[in-house]
């Protein structure tokens, strides 16, 4: 029960308090970069969620299990982006198989992931908010892609409408889209304090 | 690949000052978003970042520059990612050492450097096509046209949110009998993205003007 507890709250709390591209900046370039279209924008947030989960809970043994025993934490980012760029590989190879057409309208996004700072952050803030359990690790991972996910769903929905408002010639594009993410990040604080 | 000699200065300088505010890489490309976001709350911490940068940025662009004959196009990434993961690990242990508090304060945001798209887009762009000598101009100008933007944003945004500028007290607040009053959003995410949005939304202003 108790395990149980501190899994969803951990999850509940990197999905809407702690979501990292709201408190913590992370991914803001996808964010920016991407979110023109619903669909593109979930296709590619799901590719995230994918990748982060499982390069979250692999880094998290490797960190746990192998660095920390045997002193090497001076190699973990290195290590880090190495388990990243394969699981980026492995969604690549997956999706060239057997979604030859999604695969095409990704296009140069999907190796991009590889730098997609939600991926590699959260493998850090892990070692940050000192999880200490695998089944934690792995649920926190997951909640951070769902997170991406949503942000840049809601974001890609709020940009389809704002291709027809009337907005100041200089504020076009990224300044808005910025602007857009600010007031966003401002209604996320509301859930600040839910828990803890 | 080689230019004739009387060339070369005015290159240099060109690629040097492209990096300042033509190519600007966080106002005008739009890259490296992530720590302009995030450690922009303080001036001191906004230029501690931009002093990483501009070392990992010279360091992987001159290894990068130097193995380019030796790349192989489908494993280019991965090895920028590499020789920048080792450059970022130096700068974390640097900052561990020498800054303590510094270090505890932009935590995770220094490892991210990794994945700052700045840096991986001077080595494809220019450090992986040309010689050494420009690449390192070019990261330079890069480098310290990022750190400029940083600092900026953050004295805005510091002296909104504290009424300080690197942490010497410019305004004094109205709980201490002057007229100012916190703005404590601007410490926050939101004061982030709304300064860097209407800061943005200033450089189209002024560029449109030019041309």
């Amino acid at each position: 029960m108790d395990t149980l507890n501190v899994v969803l709250m951990g999850f509940i709390s990197v999905v809407l308090i702690n979501n990292l591209v709201f408190t913590k900046f992370l991914g803001t370039c996808p964010y920016l970069g991407v979110s023109g279209r619903i669909d593109m924008a979930f296709g590619m947030g799901l590719a995230v969620t994918f990748v982060v989960t499982f390069s979250g809970t692999l880094t998290w043994m490797i960190d746990n299990w192998i660095l920390m025993k045997l002193g090497l934490e001076v190699t973990r980012y290195v290590c880090f982006i190495v388990v990243i760029a394969g699981a980026v590989q492995l969604v690549e190879m997956y999706l060239r198989k057997f979604f030859p057409s999604l695969y095409d309208s990704f296009g140069i996004f999907l190796p991009l992931i590889t730098t997609n700072c939600v991926i590699l952050g959260l493998c850090l803030f892990l070692n940050v908010w000192m999880v200490n359990h695998l089944l934690d690790a792995a649920v926190r991972s997951f909640g951070a892609g769902i997170g991406f996910t949503m942000a840049i769903c809601i974001m890609a929905g709020i940009r389809e409408n704002l291709s027809i408002a009337d907005v100041p010639e200089c504020l076009k594009g990224a300044p808005i889209t910025l602007i857009t993410a600010g007031l966003l990040s401002l209604a996320f604080m509301g859930f600040s304090g839910m828990i803890r | 690949m080689s230019s004739s000699s009387e060339a070369k200065p005015a290159l240099y300088s060109q690629t040097l000052l492209a990096g300042l505010w033509r190519e600007n890489p966080a106002l005008r490309l739009l890259l490296g978003m992530c720590p302009t976001l995030a450690v922009t709350a303080a001036v001191k911490p906004a230029l501690t970042m931009g002093c990483c940068v501009i070392f990992v940025l010279v360091c992987s662009n001159i290894i990068v520059s130097l193995m380019r004959n030796l790349l192989k196009p489908h494993l280019r990434i991965l090895m920028f990612t590499l020789t920048i993961a080792a450059f970022v690990t130096v700068a974390d242990l640097f900052l561990k050492a020498y800054q303590p508090e510094m270090s505890e304060i932009l935590g995770p945001y220094v490892p991210l450097i990794i994945v700052n798209c700045i840096i991986i887009c001077r080595a494809e762009a220019c450090a992986s096509k040309n010689g050494l000598v420009i690449s390192i101009i070019d990261a330079v100008g890069m480098g310290v046209g990022f750190t400029l933007t940083l600092c900026v944003l953050a004295a805005i945004r510091e002296l909104l949110a504290t009424g300080a500028i690197f942490e010497i007290q410019m305004l004094t607040p109205a709980t201490e009998g002057g007229w100012f009053v916190k703005w404590a959003a601007m410490g926050m995410p939101v004061g982030a993205f709304l300064t860097l949005g209407l800061m943005l939304g200033l450089v189209n202003v002024v560029t449109r003007k030019k041309a």
